[in-house]
């Protein structure tokens, strides 16, 4: 019970516990999930935004280094766009092994996941190792390239404006766009879409796919922008993986993986506070989001099956 | 040369175990018709398991405890892809992260929060008089643990039960084509059913020798993608269970190669050895594209 408290304290108990520690850890598993909603709505199962989100981090990391002198209204957007191009690249290693070679993309992206993880390992060891050399991370980022916060004396910042930007935008996309229609044939059953629907589905989904990397790529980068302002190997507690269940409770629309961003956000928040004030492992999250996919999968069948019941029991028009 | 070359090919031997247990029952339950993406779960859940189990009760019952901990999480497995046909890819994600998940909560419950200390022994190598004493590959193939002994008769018999039996036939027809394996008299739920508990108390085996015999301890996370790995090493084997142990031991040996460049002297960033065994996989499934046979019905509900 005293758990149960401190999860609701850390996640809406005052407003700094909403807009500092809920909305902030809500940002990731909102890029996240958009990225995990685009790429499954177009039958691409991409599992590998863990990967794609640490590649965006080491490339903002870079770029805010590498650009420190330069105004924050350059510094800030070559960061986002940077990120979002290296989880584009990322994510286009798996696209073209999908594409060329057949490469089943729930392993490839997979494997990406633990690739990027040593190459995060690496360069906070090495190339981009903090001066003094010791400690396994990066030198912070220059103030300049800290990204701005939205409101007064909270640590909410321009990343989760970037999340609801991007939902409003994949959401048009999908609904009320030619090429989002596209997009939505081809995740219903790509055969027909190309025999019928005469759309180029190895097209469509390697792009999605890219689109996909870029926002988990921008995840990545918003975290080192305005939440670390440094690069060390737990960058990411798994906010990958997070994305998955946050986009399926959305069930893959956009509008709705705002919503089941903010409840994920403030489960983590919550179980930050119930770590520390009720000695509860914060690992227990993963459970949470794994029992949550699961509901999800569940509901579904039931609610198939109901309608089965109920199309059967339905007595037939004469 | 020798010096070098034998510890290389021990190391091979000896990481390609674990892995050939887990890529084996992925093959049973791929042969059955269902992706088990949940192997990763199973295999943690096996190392706690064993870990738990053995501290109990020795060795022995620590490999008990790790078969039943994968077995009962692929149960949850199983029962939302054969009993109510959901995703099993998505299933399957939900149930390694289960896994990873539950066991870390359980680890750190159990022996506190750094979760740091708790070591075992691990089980001794045992070298088979006159065959281990065959230069180069006799101390890489028989002075093993028990294990690599056990997986040795394994291969050949997993082999046989697929190709000459009745029931390994019903679960390749099953594996091929649900309804018509049900049309000729097979009950394909129960089939799967069956292949994923085998799979399950593979992963577990998988999760327990690395625990028993290898590394000794627990640590979040430890089975490091080897589930996933083991998806990899069955489409390399193309679905045999003769090339899929040599695929596994393709894959030891990327692990173990770490050794060989520290034994030679090269310094390069240790995480290029990490990262090595993953690159391969990808390297390899593109080389092998479209020579593989999967399954007809692999993946389908």
């Amino acid at each position: 019970m005293d758990a149960l408290l401190a999860l609701w304290d850390g996640a809406f108990g005052s407003s700094f516990a909403f807009w500092s520690a809920t909305l902030v850890r809500a940002t990731p598993p909102l890029l996240g999930g958009l990225a995990v909603a685009l790429a499954f709505r177009a039958g691409v199962l991409n599992i590998g935004a863990e990967g794609q989100l640490i590649a965006g981090a080491i490339a903002a990391t870079m770029l805010a280094q590498g650009l420190g002198t330069l105004p924050r209204i350059v510094l800030v957007p070559s960061m986002a766009l940077g990120g979002m191009f290296a989880g584009a690249l990322w994510a286009g290693i798996a696209a073209t092994l999908r594409r060329r070679f057949g490469v089943l993309e729930v392993i490839s992206t997979l494997m990406l996941n633990f690739i990027a993880l040593a190459l995060l390992s690496w360069v906070v060891r090495g190339p981009l190792q903090e001066p003094t050399g010791i400690y396994p991370q990066s030198a912070p980022i220059p103030v300049t390239a800290r990204w701005p916060f939205l409101l007064e004396g909270q640590r909410l910042h321009l990343g989760f404006a970037f999340g609801l930007m991007l939902a409003a935008a994949s959401w048009y996309w999908l609904a009320r766009t030619a090429s989002g229609f596209r997009v939505r044939v081809v995740g219903a059953g790509a055969r027909a879409a190309e025999s019928a629907g005469g759309v180029d589905v190895a097209r469509t989904t390697f792009v999605v796919f890219l689109i996909s990397g870029a926002c988990a790529g921008l995840a990545g980068a918003s975290e080192v922008g305005g939440v670390t302002w440094a690069l060390y190997e737990g960058i990411s507690p798994g906010y990958g993986y997070t994305a998955i269940a946050v986009a399926l409770l959305a069930r893959l629309d956009p509008r709705w993986v705002v919503a089941s961003a903010i409840f994920f956000g403030a489960l983590e928040a919550g179980a930050a506070a119930m770590q520390r004030d009720a000695g509860v492992p914060a690992v227990i999250v993963q459970v949470f989001v794994a029992l949550v996919i699961l509901g999800v999968l569940a509901g579904t069948y039931l609610r198939d099956r109901m309608r089965e019941h109920r199309d059967s029991t339905r007595p037939e028009a004469a | 040369m020798e010096a070098i070359l034998v510890p290389f090919l021990e190391a091979a031997v000896r990481t390609a175990t674990p892995l050939a247990f887990a890529a084996l029952g992925e093959l049973v339950a791929e042969r059955a018709g269902v992706i088990n993406l949940g192997l990763e779960g199973a295999i943690i859940a096996g190392c706690l398991g064993a870990l738990v189990a053995s501290g109990l009760g020795g060795p022995l019952i620590g490999f008990g405890g790790g078969m039943a901990a994968g077995i009962a999480i692929t149960a949850v497995f199983a029962l939302f892809v054969v009993n109510l046909r959901t995703d099993q890819i998505i299933a399957g994600t939900a149930v390694s992260m289960l896994g990873l998940g539950l066991t870390g909560t359980l680890y750190r419950g159990l022996y506190g929060a750094s979760g740091a200390g708790l070591a075992i022994s691990t089980i001794a190598p045992v070298a088979i008089p006159g065959l281990s004493a065959i230069p180069l590959l006799g101390p890489a193939l028989f002075r093993q643990t028990v294990p690599t002994y056990v997986l040795y008769a394994l291969v050949p018999l997993l082999w046989w039960w697929l190709r000459g039996t009745h029931a390994g036939l019903a679960l390749r027809a099953t594996g091929e084509n649900q309804e018509a394996a049900e049309a000729a008299g097979a009950a394909p739920r129960r089939i799967r059913w069956g292949a994923l508990l085998v799979a399950g108390a593979m992963g577990g085996l998988c999760g327990a020798t690395l625990v028993l015999a290898q590394v000794g301890t627990f640590s979040e996370g430890m089975s490091a993608g080897r589930g996933f790995i083991a998806i990899a090493i069955v489409v390399l084997g193309r679905w045999s269970a003769l090339g899929t142990a040599l695929a596994a031991l393709v894959f030891g040996a990327a692990f173990a190669l770490q050794y060989l460049f520290q034994a030679l002297g090269w310094s390069l960033p240790y995480q290029l050895f990490i990262a090595l065994p993953y690159v391969l996989t990808l390297a390899l499934l593109a080389l092998l594209r479209g020579r593989a046979t999967a399954p007809a019905g692999l993946g389908r509900a």
